[in-house]
């Protein structure tokens, strides 16, 4: 599926923060339709801020967020959800005394009709959840929790999915894995906002990318330019 | 160490032990609300044994259409027609001291608790939410609410212990040597649909499941679109079904009595606990334990029968030194 040029979300000037204290201080961030957009930064930067903010999780001081063109800045996240937006947290991302099948079908809670097939279509992606679905989620290993947090973000064939650092924590042979099924997931046509820590995997596997660092845009741009930044390679790529 | 009590107790103590089971299915029925609430909204809910205490109530006043008159001792009739004047609604079913009327009053005693705890939530608690207010606030809350609820019913009722039915009470023989009052196998049979009712509810229906969610992670529910607000009413519902069905049961099993939710608060918070708080299968079988317990610990005879609610108390203090997170592990 090609990139177009239609934005589907976009932030601008993004103020927000916990509480009193400020956080983001101006982000603007864009993705277009179909498209993989990496945000990374030093740990601490507002990343995972951000998507929180993005998400209606925050109070938004000023600034908007715009979901296919619309405001939707504040809006509650079932709203989102309506809307083809889908989020999937950094930490505690699924829901461990729940089975397999019982957190998909909590990713589907506003969905009507055609639950189990969309599971059924999930679980292609996943063999390896289909043959544990009624086990409980508590007991899974950090990349099949992970997997199964991917797997429960897609339940509503989200238009953009926010992904907060899908690799975290795993050994080298999952985070290809895991970086695998998301390149299959958005070459299906979903565009994904990715905030990762693993700079270089991540910017390799998008188009394009933004660098935040102490709640602000830092860079921007081609992912291939970024990858040879001599300040990110320096800063970010350990080279 | 329990498992030794139960069956050294099962051997000999048998009458005790059934006595045990009966009220232990009542506290059960309580325990799983307790536990749910604790689960979804994350608070110790003190309205809990009122609220029981109240729909017995709701219960006896559809059956009599009575409150307490001006004058001490003299009731007052209020309602013009109750569920005693359905066609053959008291005449005694089997060798219970009931007739079907009593299972429409619980019934909409159900109801009526229901709509009561969700009416109450959207006044009192969703507005603690709106605040973000912590937990210690909403269970002063409810602390607050138990004895309004209290007040009210000694109010309307007044002090004196009440029944549903004055008919003489039959014994069943069953297998074993039991022997126990028809009525109580009712009591059983009632709790133990309930409960299965409530776990269908929560295993195999999809707001069932919402409410289990939410229990393990608030957050990750409204993320993934989960009406939060709408499983919140629906967790008061069920929570204000099982309440009713265990307050008429237990006033069935004893008498009605102002004071009864007070002291049911400590065996039901003992029971919750014990089983694992947001666990309802936990909190059923901790009710169970609680009931039995203390119904065997009143036949030792160096123990005055007074001292029963002590059991309870602890129960409490043991389960929080030795496991804090119960038999069965906290969480639903
Ligand atoms: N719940 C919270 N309350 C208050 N401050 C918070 C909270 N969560 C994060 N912060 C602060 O906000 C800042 C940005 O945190 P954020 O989690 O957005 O960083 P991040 O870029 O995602 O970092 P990481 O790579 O470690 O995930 C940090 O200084 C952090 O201490
Ligand atoms: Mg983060």
């Amino acid at each position: 599926m090609s990139v177009d040029s239609t934005v589907v979300l976009e932030t601008r000037e993004l103020v927000t923060g916990y509480g009193e204290l400020e956080i983001l201080h101006g982000v603007s961030v864009s993705v277009c339709s179909g498209e993989m957009v990496a945000v990374i930064g030093p740990n601490g930067a507002g990343k995972s801020t951000l998507l929180k903010g993005i998400f209606g999780l925050l109070p938004v001081q000023s600034g908007a967020v715009l979901l296919g063109g619309a405001d939707v800045t504040g809006k509650p996240p079932d709203r989102l959800v309506q809307n083809g937006l889908s989020y999937v947290p950094q930490v505690e991302n699924v829901f461990p005394s729940l089975t397999i099948q019982e957190n998909l079908e909590m990713g589907a809670f506003i969905r009507r009709n055609g639950v189990r097939e969309r599971i059924d279509e999930v679980f292609r992606l996943f063999p390896d959840l289909a043959k544990r679905k009624g086990e409980n989620t508590g007991k899974l290993s950090g990349g099949q929790r992970q997997m199964l947090a991917l797997a429960r973000g897609l339940m509503l064939d989200p238009k953009i999915l926010l992904l907060d650092e899908p690799s975290a924590g795993l050994s080298p042979k999952l985070v290809s894995a895991i970086f695998e099924r998301i390149n299959v997931v958005n070459k299906a046509g979903t565009a994904v906002l990715l905030v990762e820590q693993n700079a270089r995997e991540a910017l390799s596997l998008c188009r394009r990318g933004y660098v935040l660092a102490m709640g602000r845009n830092r860079l921007e741009g081609e992912a291939s330019n970024l990858l040879n930044n001599e300040e990110v390679g320096r800063l970010y790529l350990g080279a | 160490m329990i498992l030794l009590f139960l069956i050294w107790a099962v051997i000999d103590r048998r009458d005790a032990v059934v006595i045990g089971v009966v009220e232990g299915s009542i506290l059960a029925l309580g325990a799983v609300g307790l536990t749910l609430v604790y689960g979804v909204l994350k608070f110790a809910h003190f309205a809990h044994g009122d609220s029981m205490m109240l729909s017995a109530y709701c219960a006896f006043l559809l059956l009599s259409g009575v409150v307490s008159g001006s004058r001490p001792g003299v009731d007052a009739e209020v309602l013009p027609i109750t569920v005693s004047d359905l066609p053959g609604a008291t005449t005694e079913v089997w060798k219970f001291s009931f007739g079907y009327g009593l299972l429409v009053a619980m019934a909409l005693s159900a109801l009526v608790t229901s709509g009561i705890l969700v009416v109450l939530d959207r006044l009192v608690y969703r507005r603690l939410r709106q605040r973000k207010s912590g937990i210690v606030i909403f269970s002063i809350a409810s602390l607050g609410l138990a004895i309004a609820i209290r007040s009210l019913v000694l109010m309307v009722w007044g002090p004196t212990p009440r029944k549903y039915t004055t008919t003489v009470r039959e014994n069943i023989d069953l297998p074993f040597d039991i022997t126990i009052l028809a009525d109580q196998l009712f009591i059983l049979a009632a709790a133990i649909t309930v409960t299965v009712l409530a776990y269908i509810l929560l295993f195999r229906t999809k707001l069932g499941k919402a409410m289990r969610a939410m229990a393990d992670n608030p957050e990750l529910a409204l993320i993934s679109g989960i009406r939060t607000e709408l499983v919140i009413a629906l967790t008061w519902a069920l929570a204000g079904g099982l309440v009713a069905v265990a307050g008429v049961l237990l006033a069935l099993q004893a008498q009605l009595d102002p004071q009864l939710g007070f002291v049911l608060l400590l065996p039901l918070f003992a029971a919750a606990i014990l089983g694992g708080v947001g666990n309802p299968q936990g909190a059923f079988f901790g009710g169970m334990i609680v009931g039995i317990v203390q119904a065997v610990v009143v036949t030792f005879d160096f123990l005055s029968p007074g001292y029963k609610f002590s059991v309870a108390f602890v129960i409490l203090i043991l389960i929080l030194l030795i496991r804090p997170r119960g038999l069965f592990g906290a969480r639903l």
